[in-house]
């Protein structure tokens, strides 16, 4: 019997260390950003059953559309994607219709510029990213599709970004066209606060406070980094019940099998 | 399992030219007889064989799409998260599926050294599951260079350099690794190549491996060799059905991580894409090499961190030569087994210090640790054997069970 149960505390210490190594050692590494704690304003989309909002993902792109957009790119989000974030398609085609891209070559061999299609991408602002630096006093504007999970703390990390432009301290000298923000690895980031109050006038008539557009740009472009996040989700509940269920059974049957052994 | 003797005439016909029913019937059929005491932690050997299936299949499907090109990787990878069908399970399975590898493959070593497995007649058994543990870390590493982020590209810089500390033919050697003069798309092509080879020989060593195990069966809880039928019971049906409800378990954990926390093992630098003009702050490999990045760095001499980390491998393979004691299980090694828990701190410890910058106090608590190493392997494992003195093992595998079934038996004769 006592052998039984150092057994068991064995097993147990081996799995809490094996775990607490992978705990250990995958914190420091994404908690890497010096700076202060992030915000944590809670998303519908956190947490097991986590959805997407369909209103703060259309509100998020519209601010992407009216703010981001003039320097950033979203080179991984395709306008057959709007349908997907609650828009119909017809509206997805008109919003689509409202870019211009390159498209070519024509029967001559000249490149063209045409509205927009479904199938086509977000088009960059710029052409290329020494267009870009020029542009924007030497600093590189990043693509913005991946952003969220490009950085420790994800939408939190965009959440508190957006929102997190102070003053700077007395202590901190600012380099030419730099804004402080504490969020940010060496506190003085080049992109100026890009949301003011009523920046956008959002189309469902919401009041366009920084604290809701930054939580709207931050659940958009989550989901442009991860676009199948519900669809992950969902399945996962379903794989889960169904494995815990099976063990549950397997279990049983090694219990029913070894009955005759000890 | 079908058993060789079946009435079935197409097993027969089968049978009688290629008897590969009676060979799985004493791989892992009734024919092979396991002793009757091996707890949970002989679990790891076949959920290790089955992600190494999963990583092969799921690999499979993940290079139809992926391209191995220095410009094309990146969004590739983005192309099967987002287009193809079920691309991001597939991927996500194939990322966790590699750490989970690595956590079933630590227990199963572990489990090993705490219960003597490498010990006499099993020495080779022992070489080839190192030797599958060093194609695993070279896999891995290829494999994380794929995405062509900027950790799979700075990860590939740090390690491939470390080829440069060989005297007199490390920078040769470093330019053919990377097929040119700077790490860039003929590197990638390589990796790519060996990558999708590795896992091939992997299951090669790991039929030797089984191999070698099927010739003197496993080692058990007590260390005690098999004395006689009364010690065994046939692994089939007894160790496939707990092997099975253990593989229900493990795939709750693995599923845990693919649906709800799929990107928490790796690193948010690896979805920028690769930058050869732009060093990240801080340049660390996946969880399952930390401690080993840990004794790399832990040497202020770049060629001697290469020899160290090579030899925190290297001196496994000597265990079974300097342990000398004469019981196997550290169970019944009042002094060794304390050493154990804290040889598995020491490795937790490794890792952490791999984890954080080589600033502060992490340098030197990663040099301690990794002292601490060596030191349990090449002093504590020879003087514990000489010097302790074990407890009395139980006469055999069937008095220990009948020891710890001994209540339960006298509570079911009571109950008649």
């Amino acid at each position: 019997m006592t052998s039984y149960r150092q057994m068991t505390r064995l097993r147990a210490s081996v799995f809490a260390l094996a775990t607490g190594f992978i705990l250990l050692s995958a914190g420091p590494s994404l908690a890497a950003e010096d700076s202060r704690t992030l915000k944590s304003p809670g998303f519908s989309f956190q947490g097991p059953f986590g959805t997407f909002d369909r209103g703060e993902l259309q509100r998020g792109f519209q601010v992407y559309q009216e703010v981001c957009s003039s320097c950033h790119a979203l080179k991984y989000f395709a306008f057959r994607n709007l349908p997907r974030i609650g828009f119909s398609e017809d509206q997805a085609k008109a919003i689509a219709a409202e870019y211009e891209v390159t498209d070519g070559p024509d029967v001559e061999g000249e490149m063209f510029e045409r509205p927009a299609r479904l199938a086509d991408h977000m088009p960059s602002p710029f052409a290329n990213d020494n267009a870009a630096r020029s542009a924007n006093n030497g600093a590189l504007p990043p693509d913005l599709s991946l952003m969220v999970k490009a950085r420790a703390g994800g939408e939190d990390y965009l959440y508190s970004l957006l929102t997190g432009y102070e003053d700077p301290p007395s202590d901190v000298e600012l380099g030419e066209g730099m804004s402080f923000n504490p969020y940010f690895g060496g506190r003085q980031i080049a992109m100026p606060p890009p949301l003011f109050e009523d920046g956008v006038e959002y189309a469902d008539g919401t009041a366009a406070s920084v604290d809701q557009m930054a939580r709207d740009l931050s659940t958009f472009l989550t989901w442009v980094a991860e676009p199948d996040l519900e669809t992950r989700k969902g399945m996962g509940i379903k794989v889960m019940i169904f494995l815990i269920l099976l063990t549950a059974l397997l279990y049983m049957v090694k219990r029913k099998v070894w009955r005759d052994i000890h | 399992m079908s058993s060789p003797d079946s009435g079935n005439r197409i097993v027969q016909w089968i049978e009688y030219r290629l008897p590969i029913f009676s060979w799985l019937d004493h791989t892992v059929g009734s024919g092979y007889p396991a002793p009757k005491n091996l707890n949970y932690l002989w679990n790891m050997g076949s959920l290790a064989g089955i992600v190494l299936m999963i990583q092969i299949v799921t690999g499979i499907v993940l290079a139809m799409h992926y391209v191995p090109h220095g410009d094309m990787a990146f969004d590739s990878v983005e192309h099967i998260m987002r287009n193809v069908n079920y691309g991001w399970l597939i991927r996500y399975l194939h990322s966790n599926g590699a750490s989970m590898f690595f956590l079933v493959v630590y227990i199963h070593i572990f489990r090993g050294m705490y219960y003597g497995s490498y010990k006499y007649p099993r020495e080779l058994l022992w070489w080839l599951g190192l030797v599958i543990l060093l194609l695993m870390m070279a896999s891995a590493f290829m494999g994380y260079v794929l995405p062509w982020g900027q950790m799979s590209f700075w990860g590939a810089t740090v390690i491939t350099n470390l080829f440069s500390a060989i005297p007199l033919i490390g920078e040769p050697i470093v330019t053919w690794l990377w097929g040119g003069f700077a790490i860039a798309s003929p590197t990638l092509q390589r990796f790519f190549s060996l990558h999708y080879l590795l896992p091939f020989v992997i299951v090669g060593i790991v039929i030797l491996h089984i191999w070698a195990l099927h010739i003197h069966g496993s080692n058990n809880p007590t260390g005690i060799d098999v004395k006689g039928p009364q010690d065994t019971i046939p692994f089939h049906p007894y160790y496939t059905v707990k092997d099975l409800f253990g593989l229900g378990v493990f795939l709750i954990i693995f599923a845990y991580w693919v649906f709800y926390n799929p990107n928490y093992l790796g690193h948010p630098d690896n979805y920028i894409p690769a930058n050869p003009l732009q060093t990240p702050p801080h340049i660390v490999p996946e969880w399952y090499l930390l401690p080993f990045y840990a004794i790399l760095r832990a040497i202020p001499d770049k060629l001697g961190g290469v020899i160290a980390m090579g030899a925190s491998i290297g001196v496994l393979f000597l265990i079974p030569w300097l342990d000398t004691s004469r019981v196997r299980v550290a169970t019944f090694r009042p002094i060794y087994k304390q050493f154990f828990w804290i040889l598995l701190a020491d490795v937790v410890i490794l890792g952490w210090v791999g984890a954080n910058p080589p600033e502060g106090h992490f340098i030197l608590i990663g040099q301690l640790a990794t002292t601490y190493y060596f030191l349990h392997f090449l002093i504590v494992m020879p003087f514990a054997g000489w010097f302790e003195s074990p407890r009395k093992p139980p006469d055999s595998i069937s008095s220990s069970v009948l020891e710890k079934g001994g209540g339960n038996a006298s509570a079911k004769e009571a109950v008649q």
